[in-house]
């Protein structure tokens, strides 16, 4: 009963400074094994979704890029809208975790696991979109800096070559970020398996066995992968919004893109963690370790980076309303007035009005609420995506390509599909691997409680002469 | 002389013993630096542990690591490299009409440079890992999987001499557990 008062929604401590280590252990890794049915339902959504689209890129393939009603102007749409989407959504994770750990904020340690993997598996499904796009799918190498037979590299100069860099290195780092943090958990992952796991963990561990030459060269490396993370993560969402600011079409060619982006980016990335931590804390029983009081400091973040993004937009909107090119005027009137209007005020709606629902305390403490209102923000954040690039495309500077055009069903199919693939990924990457860093949750334990008994002792010592509990519990023999 | 020297402190065993609190193992290593075990020095101390406690270079002193220099030349390298293999390549397009352009664009190589260097940074910076940390190598069978729960392991090589004041030690300190291996 006890235990239950401490679960509600009242609790007010991040964690349970009291709970065993061992218990940490046996709750992470009965994680991995039994799932609420929940977690099977999702992974059969997933895997529908995923299905479908790829029926729909096979129809593709036979029909081509004109199954998906692209046309001369509208040469992009959803799929480089949806592929700007996930790229922001991966910011949030790798991002966020590597600025908090460098500022030692240690609520991130039981969160920031499933965060990172949100971020790998968002780039992953970012990266079949201009793939797909491609329309001949097998050329896609052709992005790669090498010289081909003819003597050719790709234009350095565009922002699409950028992109790839860009996005390969983002991957790799976010990849290799995520694997090293989870080295200590994979050891005791391979200390507790059997079968193919305890093989597989083998590998991934490297031979860790806690030695203190290993965290020291663990502290250090994970320090310096978060150093180069954070500007490379700016720079990614910076580069993927010059694909834009660098043409000259009316609406794109604005100074203040990469750090809207960014700040885009960071918000969608915050609503998914949101929505994820609600999913994990109910898929896996996490209530100990995925609780109130760190959701409540995620959705103020999120509210935040909300605030940022809407005034960047307004920023925006000011700079085009003020300045003397006409056409990015008319672009920005159709918008709020013209056939995409709908989706334009649901964007401003979901992603400037509704995050203010976070201010209220009963939302952020309101599970079911709150995992709607995530979600809504991450339409906001899409929406957002699609009104940059096709009213932009169905008012460029020709009059004789002006033209407004609906996506096809191939599309659509795309775009949902890209969800199937992206949480079947995720689905399958929680269930083999722990998306709780147990180390981290012990160590956020030990520090917590060291920290709050020394202060006490220390206070309670100089203040009245009467020892602190920690004292008290090493003369009753206590742990 | 120094070979018989050598001779009198053959480290001849490996012991682990384990703890159940950080601040016991902590007294058994500044123990050991109180030299309470003769001949052992903290420097023949291995410490194993469920979480990280930087707080035990209190006594084991500080311990050098690489990994800034790692990062710092392979980001250097990543920088000056990437450069000069964009700036190779597009030297190759001299065949073709620049329209008036350069040849070798430095803003454009700029943003692609800047990636490779953290690109090379964040790969040499794992390579540092594995080489400093040992990672990947044939170790030794003393563990205890109780290490990776919430015990703190203490791995020394003693001589024959050494064993009894160690284990001492040890007991005075409530070893859980002791396991040993000897040395080949």
């Amino acid at each position: 009963m006890s235990d239950q008062k401490h679960l509600t929604q009242e609790q007010t401590k991040d964690i349970d400074e009291n709970i065993a280590w061992a218990s940490i252990n046996a709750d992470v890794l009965r994680s991995m094994e039994n799932p609420r049915r929940g977690y099977w339902v999702a992974m059969a959504v997933s895997v529908c979704l995923f299905g479908i689209m790829i029926y729909a890129e096979v129809y593709q393939y036979m029909y081509g890029m004109g199954a998906a009603l692209l046309n001369t102007s509208h040469m992009w749409d959803l799929y480089i809208s949806t592929f700007v989407f996930w790229i922001g959504m991966s910011h949030s994770g790798t991002l966020l975790s590597a600025i908090l750990h460098l500022v030692h904020a240690d609520w991130r340690k039981p969160i920031y696991r499933f965060a990172e993997a949100m971020t790998t598996f968002s780039l992953m499904t970012a990266g079949i979109f201009p793939v797909i796009h491609l329309g001949r799918v097998w050329n896609f190498y052709w992005v790669m800096p090498y010289m081909t037979d003819r003597g050719l590299w790709p234009n350095f100069r565009s922002p699409l070559i950028w992109d790839a860099f860009a996005i390969t290195a983002y991957l790799t780092s976010s990849v290799l970020f995520l694997y090293i943090g989870m080295i200590p958990d994979l050891a005791i992952c391979r200390d507790n398996a059997k079968g193919w796991r305890k093989t597989l963990y083998s590998w991934l561990s490297l031979g860790w066995r806690g030695d203190d030459r290993q965290w020291r060269n663990f502290r250090f490396t994970y320090l310096m992968i978060a150093c180069f993370l954070i500007p490379l993560a700016v720079s990614v969402h910076s580069i993927v919004s010059m694909d834009f600011a660098m043409s000259i079409m009316p609406g794109w060619h604005v100074t203040t893109f990469p750090p809207y982006f960014v700040a885009g980016a960071l918000y969608s990335g915050c609503a998914a963690i949101i929505t994820l931590f609600i999913l994990l804390r109910y898929f896996f029983k996490f209530e100990h370790y995925m609780t109130f009081p760190i959701l409540d400091k995620v959705c103020k973040l999120t509210f935040v980076i909300a605030m940022v993004w809407t005034y960047l937009n307004l920023v925006e909107f000011a700079s085009v309303w003020y300045g003397h090119d006409i056409p990015s005027k008319e672009v920005l009137i159709a918008k709020a007035t013209g056939p995409y209007s709908p989706f334009f005020w649901g964007m401003m709606t979901f992603g400037s009005v509704l995050p203010f629902s976070l201010l209220f305390k009963w939302v952020r403490r309101n599970m079911y609420v709150l995992f709607f209102a995530s979600i809504f923000l991450n339409v906001g954040m899409w929406l957002e995506r699609w009104m940059i690039v096709t009213p932009t495309l169905s008012l460029g500077y020709h009059p004789q390509a002006f033209n407004v055009m609906w996506p096809g069903w191939t599309e659509w199919a795309m775009v949902g599909g890209s969800f199937g693939w992206f949480g079947m990924l995720f689905l399958i990457f929680v269930k083999v691997f722990p998306c709780v860093s147990m180390y981290e949750v012990k160590e956020m334990v030990f520090h917590r409680k060291r920290t709050i008994y020394d202060d006490v002792d220390e206070m309670m010592t100089l203040h009245s002469g009467v020892p602190g509990p920690k004292a008290q519990t090493q003369n009753s023999g206590g742990a | 002389m120094a070979g018989s020297s050598k001779k009198t402190v053959a480290k001849t065993r490996r012991v682990l013993g384990l703890f159940g609190d950080f601040d016991q193992a902590f007294e058994v290593i500044a123990g050991i630096r109180r030299y309470q075990v003769p001949g052992l020095t903290v420097d023949d101390v291995t410490l194993k542990s469920p979480i990280e406690h930087p707080e035990i270079e209190d006594v084991l002193g500080e311990r050098p690591t690489d990994i800034p220099k790692f990062a710092f030349w392979g980001g250097l390298f990543g920088l000056v490299f990437g450069f000069f293999f964009l700036a190779g390549a597009q030297a190759t397009f001299l065949v073709q009409p620049q329209g008036g352009k350069p040849v070798i664009t430095i803003p454009s190589n700029v943003v692609l440079a800047y990636e490779m260097m953290i690109l090379f940074g964040v790969l040499t910076t794992l390579a540092g890992f594995i080489i400093g940390a040992r990672l990947m190598r044939r170790s030794s069978g003393l563990y205890d999987t109780a290490i990776s729960v919430d015990q703190i392991g203490i791995v020394i090589e003693v001589s024959d001499k050494q064993y009894q004041p160690l284990t001492d030690l040890f007991k005075k300190h409530n070893v859980i557990e002791m396991h040993e291996e000897a040395l080949s």
